[in-house]
């Protein structure tokens, strides 16, 4: 496939790493932020391949993992009062405070999985005596597309469609994981679709505050590894700054369409991180002129507010997703603890860091360091 | 979650939507987060969204930068 299989090639692979190795005179932790980047790194054993001088942290880059529980029992009990409730495949096995949506499916609520926001509008718009609820989640790549399926719905005329949004903001977790977290990075991986959208210059503060450089990074292979090189040049030259690698797809301005879309349809919020706790100002609300299209607004009085942060009962949720400490540590982790029955937040997606050790690594393989 | 798929621009249909080929199938996407795109561009899929057009020039100077990493360049070759 183009622009995929040429970002596989082992040739080019062992050139870098070749390159690398040269380089790789210390210790460097590199934290990646998203949950592809994790994801890719275990796939295809980059964390194997690379000398043990170069260590990966994952950081809280999975949006799914980093939901509210309440969000998830607000989506169901939104269900089982009659509303038909749309969401990526992911979100069906999050447990919140009682169960699951899939539960709740089992016993008989109406719950649908959707492939893109649209198709939660086009439910919507061919049943239009249904309410119909999109649990809407995502970094900044995703938010756009939450966004336009309200601009849509409006432009439609729809009013049995609104959003039950939790959309969480990259800088700001960066910004609390250094500030008050001690988590030892090096260096930062950049999100590369996560840019595609947000530009290159929203992490200017990473090199400039905290002197941790940055190189934004495409998903394949290649893209991995290109973008170690280069953080081991930065540091063998004495730089420290922000270098996208992912220029196929990253402009220093990102999209300016879809930031305008973001900015009409949302407000920066104080935002809870399952997991990690409130940080302010690093979430996405809905803007009070779609109040008809926000789902904590219209079914207010009907919607659970609080859920006690469920307590780890021994688990180390909260340090995996924030790179602290790795999914080994964690006495759940396998047993009992797995993709298909997930105890928190970072086994219940397959972008978690969990669950993608789970997956690429347990139990019959070789484990990670 | 923030998984986007690279897409070549078949047609550009009405209501601002396109037909795309990933990777050999078809499927319909929606253009409303980018602008100036068109027939055989290709785009990053995201979640039934066109998110970003691929800058052709620049996946080719990555292709370049690549192929200059196992032709002996200066800390480049391959150790083996």
């Amino acid at each position: 496939m183009r622009y995929v299989d040429e970002y596989r090639d082992p040739k080019a692979a062992q050139g870098l790493l070749a390159a690398i190795r040269h380089l790789a005179v210390g210790p460097l932790r590199i934290m990646e932020i998203c949950g592809g980047h994790t994801h890719a790194i275990y796939r295809s054993g980059l964390d194997q391949l690379l000398p043990p001088e170069i260590r990966f942290l994952h950081g809280p880059g999975c949006p799914v993992c980093v939901t509210p529980a309440v969000r998830v029992d607000q989506a169901i009990a939104l269900a089982e009062r009659g509303c038909v409730v749309c969401t990526y495949g992911d979100m069906l096995r999050v447990p919140g405070s009682r169960g699951t949506l899939r539960q709740s499916a089992a016993r008989g609520a109406d719950v649908r999985i959707v492939y893109g926001s649209l198709d939660a509008v086009e439910i919507a718009r061919r049943e239009s005596g249904r309410e119909v609820v999109f649990l809407a989640v995502g970094f900044e790549t995703t938010a756009p597309a939450n966004a336009c399926a309200i601009l849509r719905a409006r432009a439609l005329g729809l009013q049995n469609f609104s959003v039950l949004g939790s959309h969480v903001l990259v800088p700001p977790v960066l910004r609390h994981l250094l500030r008050d977290r001690d988590a030892g990075i090096d260096a930062f991986i950049g999100p590369g679709h996560v840019s595609a959208v947000v530009g290159s210059e929203d992490y200017r503060f990473l090199p400039e505050e905290y002197g941790k450089p940055v190189v934004i990074a495409g998903f394949e292979p290649l893209d991995l590894l290109e973008a170690v090189l280069w953080l081991l040049r930065q540091k063998a030259e004495g730089r420290c700054e922000v270098e996208v690698q992912y220029r196929r797809a990253v402009r220093e301005e990102g999209s300016p369409r879809a930031r305008a879309v973001m900015a009409e349809v949302y407000r920066v919020q104080d935002q809870e991180w399952r997991g990690i706790g409130p940080i302010p100002r690093s979430g996405l609300g809905i803007r009070e002129a779609f109040a008809a299209f926000d789902a904590l607004r219209r079914y207010e009085r009907d919607l659970p507010v609080e859920t006690e942060e469920e307590d780890a009962r021994g688990y180390i949720c909260g340090e995996v997703i924030q790179g602290l400490r790795t999914p080994l540590d964690c006495p759940a982790f396998g047993l009992g603890c797995t993709p298909e029955h997930p105890f928190g937040p970072g086994m219940v997606s397959s972008e978690g860091t969990c669950a993608a050790l789970y997956r690429y690594r347990h139990p019959d393989r070789e484990v990670t360091r | 979650m923030c998984l986007a798929v690279p897409a070549r621009v078949l047609e550009i249909t009405e209501d601002n939507m396109a037909v795309v080929d990933v990777g050999g199938v078809r499927r319909t996407v929606c253009l409303d987060l980018v602008t100036d795109v068109r027939v055989d561009d290709y785009v990053l899929v995201h979640v039934g969204f066109a998110l970003q057009r691929i800058d052709q020039r620049e996946a080719k100077r990555q292709a370049e930068r690549l192929a200059a990493m196992f032709s002996g360049e200066p800390g480049g070759a391959d150790a083996t």
